[in-house]
């Protein structure tokens, strides 16, 4: 009790003396674990406001496609005939467990144009009056009427139209006379993620593009088909839990006998309009992994470097009949309790500000609110948080409660690493990288570790990139200026976590220039003395930090290309400009030169005299 | 650096250095003056924290003085700008540190070379110069040992050779031989004899009587200041062992 009693001590005075790099490292942890919280805190955070849209609009348990491509009779001139449809329709609606129905309702394939944007709808024909089941939820405007259409109000938005706006309709000009949300179909661009009715393949339209979903008379619907429509029937069900059973089953045990394929059970629904979240989500969690790594860099590096200011405090301690344990137990016990703070913030950080990006999107009504955080999301961010401090402390704090007690009194230097064929080279360079490459010579832990920050911070950088590149080159390819609100919120989501890997960066950098001037103050005062002017030192110092992040720089390009590639499952990859990716480098390389020169200047014009006189004394 | 023959390689008028304030305030060096002439070994001598370092520090341009003036090779010290002053340095000082201050990573060779890399020499010419200096001072066979294999005299001959690789007017030693055995204070004491024998300006500070006995000139100081001043007849040029008492 005694000996726990004298680490707390030990350790908190120890962090009142250093409050500045405890509040440091405890931002850069913070941040991991808020990273981490959101990317685990956000899942099945739609299903509140998709439960909401399907009370609204007394959404469907099942839906069921016919003679379309989704029946199995996809392609031109291959529809089912009217009768076929007609006997499904009658099996379904009589199947076990149906209890009440609506339509069908004709479905078409339409292109639509409005202020220069072409794109593809899927136009479902219904009735004026509302119907029973499905009766999608208008949020602004009236229902369908001859001449005018309802649009699914995330495809309202892509388009940028509202009531009173005039579209085309494969050349036919409508009005917009209400815009609407519904239960039945996941929304733009992700309609056709259960399946589509008909043949996305339209020479007007460029390929990959997603259709949108609009409501029409069933008049009108007719009079834009080129051929015979599909159809949509929407079914409820006696127990909606039952509802994938059911889909699986083909339309279960029918009077007909008929095996269904196009049914849909409003849970595929639910996870497809998830999908918005589900995108931020693969953004997150690869990005709370790339966070969690610098942070472990910034842990490492600020408690190597305070080990180098704290040599003298370890001597203290161990003369006076520290066990080297002790030591170790005190500098892990620190770290340690700065996570656990860390991780708490994290947690707090994440979980307010979830609902900030959980919002369903336009395509649902309701709010999310903030997501539950389970003991199980608590015990993975302060495990990683603890894994984070103890992965980063243990070489340390172990080196710590090594050193010797007579040197670390004399407050000597640890020894540095020689390297001989870096010495030879250095020779022949410019007198600031002559120090620089010598000075990452010496201490080639440091360097892997800002070399490793710099290639982090750059994937996550480059992904970004890659992320510009191709959402860019498919929304002009595909979508001819129509707006992808799941590439938006890809977007956000990317930016948000670029300034969280670059903000740890920064810390990063600054951590790694101080540690380096500190650990090199004899190194640079001798310098002097010998004939280096101070800016030549500071030039050297921050040499120290720009040589590794050169080789981090260089790795991050294939990393981020690799990274944003395992991420995107839809699989295309596009390279981005080499213009954008040696801006990228050079930018890097340049900040981490700005950054760094702070702390090396600070450190170059330290007194020399009383550097070297200490040494002595 | 060459010496006009005549001149005072170092000059210090008025010197002074201070630290804190009011009741506080200590003079580390209180108004000292100084010529040191070309080829002259001068000795300062006193007890720990007279200000003997300081005073070197101040006269190698590594720290500034709080008052007064330093001339070397003819230039005011505390008109110089900072990179002005690190060229000065670099050209016209060699320091010789009680500690040594050898690079632990870098080799016997490697360290002698460095000033002469900084000063930008080539590559080529720092290793030729740093061969020249370690068989000089007798340690060409340990050109590529790093210092931990050294022995504390052979390091500060390596620390001297260091001094010398630019060839500086003045070699300003702080305590040469405060670290060191009998036999490595004599080893060094050698090598001092060489270099006065040489031509070699030396400023040596000490609060070691058998080295100060060494000099061509001894200077006591006391608190700060010069409190007395001896020209030795003996000098560096007997035989230096026997003087500093160090063999029979």
């Amino acid at each position: 009790m005694g000996k726990i009693f004298l680490v707390g001590r030990l350790a908190a005075r120890d962090l009142r003396h250093r409050p500045a790099q405890a509040v440091l490292l405890l931002l850069a942890i913070t941040a991991a674990t808020a990273v981490l919280t959101l990317g685990l805190a956000l899942h099945g955070v739609t299903s509140q406001p998709y439960q909401q849209t399907r009370a609204a609009t007394n959404g469907p348990d099942v839906v069921a496609q016919l003679g379309g491509p989704a029946a199995g009779l996809q392609g031109p001139g291959q529809v089912n005939p009217r009768q076929q449809v007609l006997t499904e329709v009658r099996a379904l609606v009589h199947a076990s467990g149906v209890i009440g129905h609506s339509g069908p309702y004709p479905v078409t394939a339409a292109v639509l144009r409005t202020r220069g944007i072409t794109a593809q709808v899927m136009a479902e024909g219904r009735d004026p009056k509302s119907a029973s089941l499905d009766q999608p939820a208008l949020t602004q405007g009236g229902w369908v009427r001859d001449g005018g259409v309802v649009i699914e109000r995330t495809f309202a938005d892509a388009l940028d139209v509202s009531t009173g706006d005039r579209i085309t309709l494969n050349g036919r000009s409508f009005t917009v006379t209400g815009i609407a949300v519904t239960a039945a179909n996941p929304p733009y661009p992700n309609l056709c993620n259960t399946g589509c009715q008909f043949d996305t393949a339209n020479a007007q339209i460029p390929a990959g593009a997603s259709p949108g979903l609009i409501w029409l008379t069933q008049a009108d619907a007719r009079s834009l088909a080129t051929g015979p429509p599909s159809y949509v029937l929407n079914l409820k069900l006696k127990d909606p839990a039952r509802a994938q059973a059911f889909a699986s089953a083909g339309g279960g045990s029918n009077p007909a006998g008929i095996t269904m394929s196009g049914l849909i059970p409003w849970q595929s629904i639910a996870a497809a309009d998830g999908l918005l979240i589900q995108d931020e989500q693969q953004v997150l969690t690869p990005g709370a992994v790339l966070a969690g790594l610098l942070a472990l860099a910034s842990v490492a590096v600020l408690a190597g470097g305070r080990m180098a200011e704290h040599t003298r405090r370890i001597g203290l301690l161990k003369a006076v009949g520290g066990t080297p344990g002790l030591i170790a137990v005190v500098l892990l016990a620190e770290n340690l309790v700065l996570a656990l703070l860390a991780a708490g913030a994290g947690l707090a950080a994440g979980w307010l500000a979830a609902p900030l990006i959980t919002n369903p999107g336009a395509a649902l009504i309701g709010s999310p609110g903030a997501p539950s955080l389970t003991p199980s999301i608590v015990f993975k961010v302060v495990a990683v948080a603890l894994v984070v401090a103890l992965a980063a402390t243990l070489v340390p704090a172990i080196r710590a409660a090594r050193t010797s007690t007579v040197s670390a009194l004399a407050n000597a230097a640890r020894s540095p690493r020689r390297r001989a064929a870096l010495i030879a080279i250095s020779a022949r360079l410019p007198v600031p990288l002559l120090l620089g490459l010598r000075l990452v010579a010496r201490r080639p832990r440091r360097a892997v570790l800002s070399a490793a920050s710099i290639a982090v911070t750059v994937t996550g950088i480059v992904a970004v990139l890659a992320f510009h590149t191709t959402v860019g080159l498919r929304t002009s390819e595909a979508a001819h200026g129509l707006a992808n609100p799941v590439a938006a919120r890809d977007e956000q989501m990317l930016q948000v976590l670029t300034v969280v890997l670059v903000a740890l960066a920064i810390l990063n950098a600054v951590f790694t220039a101080w540690a380096t001037a500190l650990d090199a103050k004899r190194a640079s005062a001798l310098a002097r003395a010998l004939g280096s002017t101070p800016r030549q030192v500071t030039a050297g110092i921050s040499a120290a930090q720009v040589i590794p992040a050169l080789t981090g720089a260089l790795l991050g390009v294939p990393l981020g290309i690799g990274l944003f590639a395992a991420a995107n499952h839809a699989g295309i990859v596009t390279i981005p400009p080499a213009s954008w990716l040696t801006a990228a480098v050079l930018g890097t390389l340049l900040a981490v030169a700005v950054l760094t020169s702070i702390p090396a200047r600070i450190g170059a014009r330290s007194p020399v005299a009383e550097i070297l006189q200490a040494e002595t004394a | 650096m060459t010496m006009i023959d005549g001149e005072s390689v170092l000059r210090a008028r008025g010197l002074r250095k201070e630290y804190g304030k009011g009741e506080a305030l200590v003079r580390a060096v209180d108004e000292v003056s100084l010529d040191v002439a070309a080829g002259e070994t001068v000795a300062v001598m006193g007890p720990s924290g007279c200000g003997k370092s300081t005073l070197l520090h101040l006269l190698g341009g590594l720290d500034r003085a709080t008052g007064g003036e330093v001339w070397l090779a003819g230039q005011s010290l505390g008109r110089l700008g900072e990179r002005a002053l690190a060229r000065l340095r670099r050209d016209a000082v060699g320091f010789v540190f009680q500690a040594f201050h050898l690079m632990d990573e870098l080799t016997a060779a490697e360290n002698v070379e460095l000033p002469a890399l900084l000063a930008g020499r080539s590559p080529r010419a720092a290793r030729r110069r740093a061969a020249e200096l370690l068989e000089r001072i007798g340690l060409a066979d340990r050109a590529g040992f790093l210092p931990a294999a050294l022995s504390g005299g052979q390091r500060q001959r390596v620390a001297i050779a260091r001094a010398l690789v630019s060839d500086p007017l003045v070699v300003l030693a702080d305590e040469p031989t405060g670290n060191l055995d009998s036999e490595a204070t004599l080893e060094v004491l050698r090598l001092f004899e060489s270099l006065h024998a040489a031509g070699q300006t030396l400023v040596i500070v000490t609060h070691d009587s058998r080295i100060a006995a060494t000099a061509g000139r001894l200077i006591s100081m006391r608190d700060g200041a010069f409190v007395d001043e001896t020209r030795l007849t003996g000098g560096t040029t007997g035989n230096l062992g026997a003087l500093a008492g160090l063999e029979g």
